[in-house]
């Protein structure tokens, strides 16, 4: 994640001080990805490095205040309008784990599938809860220009990226449980064999 | 709290042997007020035969379902039918709306059928088509109204006359995402009142408006999130 290009879109907006910074991430993404304010600080210094934001005095309690400069706003626009590589897909842990789950002896590939099926599901479930929360608090006009709105509507997006991403492993995961079985059944449609397969697993659990 | 559904050691047997089906095997299962549970499955899980035990449609083979603390098998036929209509509520994926009667008709139908007086029984219709948000098509024929207005005059049905016991087969399966929200919005509101529901679902999406999501597999209970409830987990199936 770009947490040099999030501070930059934020300071075109205004300028700002570190925590300030800290605290209106947070206010758009929730605490999905928890920012520390160590972590601010030295992205700043950075970006004062390279010319795409500057110190610019201190405001009347001490903070020091950020200003995003030509060049930070020409980055930031590139920012925007480039998208996300795909070139080198994450790295899939889960994934990588079944991979080898299937290929490993011994594993029971049921059991490993069913249980992060579940903690899937929990967590889809947390991610709905938190919707429901959001949709309850906030005000009928919320898609009003006021800021704060606007901050509503970015971590509910925000969670709606995390129940598509969840709602997806849990499609793909019901994918492989169902080839997997197609594959144990060797093809012969025999659903008496394919019962009898899953006894096993469950008393495994 | 005493749970509004409670399915102990069920078993459904479809058929005779050597060719039965196994649709059920030893499940016990409960939901308790103001709680929503998913019940998710691929295909010939069992799920549908779950619920459609659970509404008294269908007798197990084995085991015993009670409702409210009635035992369905000792009610008999038109005990059944009873209960179906002040009881349990009923959603099915095809609405199952009568064509030929208004959405306030239809909401009124199983009040009326049980004796309630027609006057009566069209206010209470009224009543839920408000609570479900569309009092203003109260005068409308389903065939004039979207599929998300006919679910939602399904949805009034089914809690019409406060049943205490909603039982969803796949709601929203018709209804474009957005729609398909505003159902579960619906449900979700019905249980944080105080009924208990149970959906069935291969949507996560959707299973994830449950405060607990069982997960089916060959008719036995082969795991279980939200597990706030372990003491659900008591039958055989669920080790």
């Amino acid at each position: 994640m770009s947490v040099k290009h999030a501070l930059l879109a934020l300071l075109e907006q205004q300028p700002m001080y570190g925590y300030q910074l800290r605290a209106e991430f947070e206010q758009r993404t929730g605490t999905t990805w928890p920012l520390n304010v160590g972590q601010v600080y030295t992205t700043l210094t950075r970006l004062e490095r390279d010319g795409l934001a500057f110190a610019d005095g201190e405001d009347g309690e001490g903070h020091v205040i950020y200003r995003i400069t030509d060049a930070g706003r020409d980055e930031v626009a590139t920012w925007f309008t480039t998208p996300v590589g795909r070139t080198q897909p994450p790295r899939d842990e889960l994934a990588i784990k079944l991979a080898l789950a299937v290929t490993v002896p011994g594993v029971d590939v049921g059991t490993v599938i069913q249980q992060q099926r579940s903690a899937t599901m929990a967590a889809l479930q947390d991610y709905t809860r938190l919707k429901r929360q959001a949709a309850a608090g906030a005000v009928p006009d919320a898609g009003a220009d006021d800021g704060s709105g606007g901050a509503d509507l970015a971590w509910s997006l925000v969670l709606d990226s995390l129940v598509f991403a969840a709602e997806a492993e849990i499609r793909w995961l019901d994918h492989c449980e169902s080839r997997l079985r197609r594959a144990a059944a060797g093809g012969v449609g025999r659903r008496n064999a394919r019962l009898d397969e899953e006894a096993p697993a469950r008393g495994a659990r | 709290m005493n749970p509004v559904l409670k399915l102990t050691d069920v078993t459904r047997i479809h058929g005779e042997a050597p060719h039965e089906v196994l649709a059920l095997r030893g499940i016990s299962f409960e939901a308790h007020p103001g709680e929503l549970v998913a019940v998710m499955g691929p295909s010939g899980s069992g799920k549908s035969t779950l619920l459609t035990i659970a509404g008294g449609l269908d007798r197990p083979t084995a085991g015993s379902v009670t409702v409210e603390g009635t035992d369905l098998a000792g009610l008999g036929q038109h005990g059944r039918a009873r209960m179906r209509r002040t009881s349990i509520g009923y959603v099915f994926q095809g609405f199952n709306l009568i064509p030929a009667l208004t959405a306030a008709e239809n909401v009124a139908l199983p009040r009326e059928l049980d004796g309630v007086a027609p006057r009566r029984a069209r206010a209470e219709a009224r009543k839920a088509l408000e609570e479900v948000g569309i009092a203003d098509l109260a005068d409308r024929f389903p065939d004039d109204m979207s599929g998300g207005q006919q679910q939602r005059v399904a949805i009034a049905r089914a809690v019409v006359g406060e049943r205490r016991l909603i039982l969803a087969d796949e709601p929203t399966g018709a209804l474009d995402t957005e729609t398909g929200e505003g159902i579960l919005q619906l449900l979700r509101a019905r249980c944080d009142a105080g009924a208990a529901g149970v959906l069935v679902t291969h949507e996560a999406r959707h299973a994830a408006w449950a405060d607990r999501v069982v997960f089916l597999r060959d008719g036995v209970v082969v795991d279980e999130t939200g597990a706030d409830r372990v003491d659900v987990l008591t039958g055989p199936g669920a080790r």
